[in-house]
């Protein structure tokens, strides 16, 4: 054992934030390395060849635009805006996921809160590292851009970095504001599930609302087409106003970047010091949600023509239906079905374009939504034991449940289906045989990779199996592009389900041992 | 008590980074209430995972009933009721739900199984809380309504493996009553227990596995007679007999 730990002033702000450093790394080592730590050099490798092919890709898009050369116009501060907008908003989503866990979580609350320590100061440290956290994931993704500016164009672009870091602070006080809110005013029994589905939409909503703007005035599906369009430019604000404040301190003018540095600063200690206050009272509201009163069910009698196979879709379905956080997290893949709908509503009849994008989408979300609900129903099954002591052979328990699953992607999806019925009979059929073979690939994938688990654990599902979730992932492209070229001619699916069929059998050989 | 067998269990092997069950034989009968001593790790919930179909043995044969468990485990299985220690129960169904969901993966018609879930509930003091979803229930509660499911399909031989740990006297008063009933009228029961009072005012016959194999097995009196101190609790006979497993094991290793 280490003495540092006994070194640092107990009870004091850098003792604390050691603690959380700490498991912060550690939970973070072992989602890449999956808790094998000999993993580290591999997953290190993989993790550096792809932020470099990411940084080629990058510089090879930026060649022309930088070649033209890059000036602080309206149209370029209206893209630059966009794009710290559609970041901004993924930071929020995690943010409010975060904030959320850390009053639910309770693997050390109870420790913490029953302990003569100072919880405010924890509380601090904890405020502050998910503001960190956040950053931290948003500089992953903005870095490549920015490094190619920086090193391609001019280094001002590298401040790009501290408004990053100033829209994370901005982003974990507006979601520690809500949760907060929430507390309030839905109380503490609803707070998590609303916070989820705010973050959720939250996440995919301004995408998909850039999307639903530009189809709507004839951009197409692309999410910079409404920043890229003239009349969007011509609508802008002056160059002078202060909407272009975040733009400009991006492109490293020096008054912009210290307002913000200065206003996000500011927010999150004012945010830090009033939230820790209210923390340990509103993590104790969340303590007793446990011991609270149980919900009833009316009961109307035993089902009187059930069987094995009726009981186990049945108990799957209700667990689905009661289990409102785990619905949400599992049709969250459902909110990107409303841009090829709005897709396609528009374009009804306009030509066979519209079809070769809904398709695929919705074959891809089909795919992910069967891949999420039978990793539920298959790895996620609560009480293993007293399925696997009951004389029900695995094959027929294992059928039961994928019949489960496809049923629900059916219902999911079937208004798509019912309105290319409509439209188009041939989009119909391509798009149920997407939607067919991407779910059943979904579901024999989790179930060759399947491995017990709480199904509390859904949101690391991807953990539990990488193999599981690349295959699945990876099947779905292959079952979206295919169904969409079928509808040009059926041909064209022969070569994808060979392609198809190629990855189940590789999937198939990675199963864990003793997988059937 | 019947003289038929309804467990035996011959040459019984299973190892994971060491033998676990180490070559045992065991042989409970019809009727009887058969209590499983050991020290921890010494095998015995492997074991009765074992005999419940949760594990695959290494070596060795298990019969229930006269069915092997390897050849027709469905047909063994639909004999058996498994009680952990730590039951897992789904906390969005309400009782009579689970109750219902447990008597279908049984093939129990439905008129019966409503029948007996009302009688169980009741019985076990479960009727104020039937219709409530699980989630919110404590240890005792829990561990109540897993006994409720495994009682409902009537199963022939029940095997609990700490089925008292963690209840308060009133639910371990429950449970024992529960289950003292269900040996009169001709269920064979098997349960691991650290609880050494329980074992020897419940227990007909007591096996202690000591090392993955059993060292000794007969009624409390009989145990006593074979130890060295013989005017002794069954705490004390239970010390000696582990004592002197241990050591033999450790000698025949060393034989070895």
């Amino acid at each position: 054992m280490s003495g540092s730990a006994f070194s640092a002033k107990s009870n004091s702000f850098g003792w604390y934030a050691v603690h959380e450093m700490r498991l912060i790394w550690r939970d973070f080592a072992s989602l890449i390395t999956g808790g094998k730590p000999r993993r580290v050099v591999i997953v290190g490798a993989i993790i550096t060849a792809f932020i470099i092919g990411l940084h080629m890709f990058v510089a090879n898009i930026m060649r022309a635009p930088l070649a033209s050369g890059i000036v602080a116009d309206k149209a370029t501060l209206l893209l630059i805006s966009g794009f710290a907008v559609m970041l901004f908003s993924l930071m929020f989503s995690q943010a409010i996921e975060s904030v959320t866990r850390a009053y639910y979580a309770r693997s050390d609350l109870d420790l913490l809160l029953s302990s003569p320590a100072t919880s405010r100061r924890l509380f601090q440290v904890r405020t502050s590292m998910l503001a960190v956290h956040t950053t931290v994931f948003a500089i992953l993704i903005a870095s490549p851009l920015i490094n190619v500016l920086g090193f391609m164009d001019h280094p001002r672009w590298f401040s790009a970095y501290l408004v990053i870091v100033c829209l994370g602070g901005f982003a974990t006080c507006f979601a520690v504001l809500l949760t907060l809110l929430l507390f309030r005013t839905v109380g503490a029994a609803k707070t998590r599930l609303i916070a989820q589905i705010i973050s959720a939409i939250v996440g995919a909503g301004f995408i998909i609302s850039l999307q639903v703007m530009a189809i709507m005035f004839g951009e197409g599906i692309s999410r910079l087409a409404l920043f890229t369009s003239a009349d969007t430019v011509a609508r802008a604000p002056d160059l002078d106003s202060w909407f272009w404040l975040p733009a400009q301190a991006i492109m490293g003018q020096g008054w912009p970047l210290m307002t913000l540095v200065a206003a996000s600063g500011l927010s999150l200690i004012l945010v830090i010091a009033y939230s820790a206050r209210r923390f340990a009272v509103d993590a104790q509201a969340t303590s007793g949600l446990v011991e609270g009163r149980n919900k009833t069910e009316a009961f109307s009698g035993f089902q009187r023509r059930s069987n094995m196979s009726s009981v186990l879709r049945r108990k799957e379905w209700d667990l689905l239906k009661r289990d409102p956080w785990l619905l949400s997290q599992s049709l969250q893949q459902l909110l990107y079905l409303f841009t090829p709908g709005m897709l396609l509503w528009v374009n009804y009849g306009s030509g066979f374009g519209v079809y070769y994008v809904v398709i695929p989408v919705v074959v891809m979300a089909a795919g992910q939504l069967a891949g999420g609900l039978s990793w539920v129903t298959i790895s996620g099954e609560d009480a293993h034991e007293l399925i696997d002591t009951s004389p029900v052979t695995s094959r027929a328990m294992l059928r039961a449940k994928s019949e489960a699953v496809i049923v629900v992607v059916g219902l999911a999806t079937s208004p798509f289906l019912i309105a290319l019925l409509w439209f188009s009979p041939r989009a119909a059929v391509c798009l149920a045989i997407g939607i067919l073979m991407a779910t059943c690939c979904a579901v024999m994938i989790q179930l060759w990779h399947r491995s017990q688990c709480s199904r509390s654990l859904f949101r690391r599902r991807q953990v539990s199996s990488k193999t599981a979730t690349i295959s699945e992932a990876a099947v779905s492209i292959i079952w979206a592009t295919g169904a969409a070229l079928a509808f040009r001619h059926g041909l064209f699916l022969i070569p994808f389900a060979l392609i198809a069929g190629l990855l189940m059998w590789v999937a198939w050989l990675l199963r864990p041992q003793g997988q059937v | 008590m019947t003289s038929s067998l309804a467990l035996e269990i011959t040459g019984l092997k299973k190892s994971f980074d060491r033998p676990a069950v180490n070559g045992l034989d065991l042989k409970v009968y019809g009727g009887e209430f058969y209590a499983l001593l050991g020290p921890n790790g010494a095998g015995k919930t492997t074991t009765l995972r074992m005999v419940a179909g949760l594990l695959l043995p290494d070596a060795g044969e298990i019969t229930v009933f006269g069915t092997k468990l390897m050849r027709d485990p469905i047909a063994a299985k639909s004999k058996i009721a498994w009680v952990s220690d730590e039951p897992m129960i789904y906390d969005k169904l309400t009782v009579m739900e689970y109750l219902e969901f447990v008597s279908g993966l049984w093939g129990v018609e439905p008129d019966i199984a409503e029948q007996r879930s009302l009688e169980l509930v009741d019985w076990l003091g479960l009727a104020p809380h039937a219709m409530e979803r699980c989630g919110g229930f404590s240890k005792g509660m829990r561990q109540k309504v897993a006994l409720a499911g495994a009682l409902v399909h009537e199963p022939q031989l029940i095997i609990l493996d700490e089925p008292l740990t963690g209840l308060d006297a009133s639910s371990a008063r429950q449970v024992k009553d529960v289950l003292l009933s269900r040996v009169k009228r001709g269920t064979t029961i098997i349960m691991t227990t650290h609880i050494l009072e329980v074992a020897e005012r419940m227990a007909e016959r007591i096996g202690v596995i000591a090392d993955g194999r059993l060292v000794a097995e007969g009624t409390f009196q009989e145990l006593r007679e074979r130890s060295s101190n013989q005017s002794s609790t069954l705490e004390d006979v239970f010390l000696d007999i582990v004592e002197t497993g241990e050591e033999e094991a450790g000698l025949g290793s060393i034989a070895a």
